[in-house]
């Protein structure tokens, strides 16, 4: 067998990866201080006075697309990763530094076990019945 | 994407999210569940295997490649505004069942998918729901040319406890996956009522 093991040696197209490495838009970090990591399906909103996200020059492209993905409806963090096609790592990433700037607030999903009551599981299962 | 569902000015509605996981072995028919029920195509996330502290992926061999992709279908179902399910499908190699543990947590519950012809692949999903007390159904996808069995040989085969509902089921057929995702839903009632009285007596 020879040393690349496959007997290939290149990558092609998206074999090769993209051509801005995803962590670098977040400058090498995986995590973000004092975020707890972001549940799938925490729910990003944006804040009604971030109307001009463009105009911080701190923040690069890709914060630019999340402050406007949600705006006028909040997204999970798994949609974001999906819609803009970047890692969840790196998604959790960003959202951290639009928190820390006020920008959006996310809002943590209640585990099941903390639902107050049950009516919440009795609107999921009549809601799964109309559709 | 939906733009303009609500007013420029108005704030807009901040759901409630839920989650529901589907879990199987290779080509049982996740996807397939997946986009029978939900509002948008199966949409698909990835995460590359480079984060600090993961187990690492043995490379040796492949030295070319850094990082590996896990990559996990979902779909969203808005049951209203302010109430959203959403059902994810759990990658299906056993080396990436740390993103099971991502998943699960949090999880209202778990359908399992289960193909007659290959029953042992769903046994390992079973086992992890079984270990971290998450609720879970079993559903058998009706493939076509799939020899049918008994309920309860099913049952059997898969060693399952009393309280796990196992239904038949057509990962293609939108009302046959309403049926088993409510069945979910009901277990995961019953399982949570259940756990309160053994806190309470």
């Amino acid at each position: 067998m020879s040393a690349d093991g496959q007997g290939r040696s290149h990558w092609f197209d998206d074999e090769a990866g993209p051509v801005v490495r995803p962590y670098a838009m977040t400058r090498g970090r995986t995590s973000s201080h004092g975020q707890h990591r972001l549940d799938l399906i925490a729910v990003v909103v944006t804040e009604p006075h971030a109307d001009d996200p463009e105009a911080d020059h701190m923040l690069s492209p890709e914060h630019v697309d999340i402050v406007e993905l949600c705006r006028d409806v909040p997204q999970s963090v798994a949609e974001l990763a999906a819609e803009l096609d970047l890692p969840i790592g790196v998604v959790r990433v960003l959202v951290g530094d639009l928190v820390d700037a006020e920008f959006v607030h996310v809002n943590r999903p209640v585990p099941p076990a903390e639902l107050p009551d049950e009516s919440i599981l009795r609107d999921v299962i009549n809601g799964l019945r109309a559709l | 994407m939906i733009f303009g569902r609500s007013e420029r000015g108005k704030p807009p509605v901040e759901p409630v999210t839920l989650k529901i996981l589907v879990a199987g072995g290779f080509g049982v028919g996740k996807t397939t569940l997946v986009g029978a029920v939900s509002e948008i195509r199966p949409l698909r996330t990835e995460e590359l295997l480079t984060e600090a502290g993961r187990p690492v992926d043995d490379t040796s061999g492949v030295e070319g490649k850094h990082t590996t992709t896990v990559a996990m279908d979902f779909g969203r179902i808005t049951l209203r505004d302010d109430l959203v399910l959403y059902l994810f499908g759990t990658p299906g190699q056993e080396r990436f069942w740390f993103m099971w543990d991502e998943l699960s947590e949090g999880a209202l519950g778990a359908v399992v998918l289960a193909d007659t012809r290959r029953l042992e692949d769903c046994f390992a999903a079973v086992d992890y729901f079984e270990r971290r007390a998450i609720p879970f159904l079993v559903g058998v996808n009706c493939f076509e040319g799939a020899p049918r069995y008994p309920v309860e040989d099913v049952r059997q085969a898969l060693d399952l406890d009393d309280g796990v509902p196992l239904m038949m089921c057509d990962a293609r057929d939108r009302e046959s996956v309403k049926e088993a995702l409510i069945g979910v839903v009901q277990h995961a009632m019953a399982y949570a009522a259940d756990r309160r009285q053994t806190v309470t007596t």
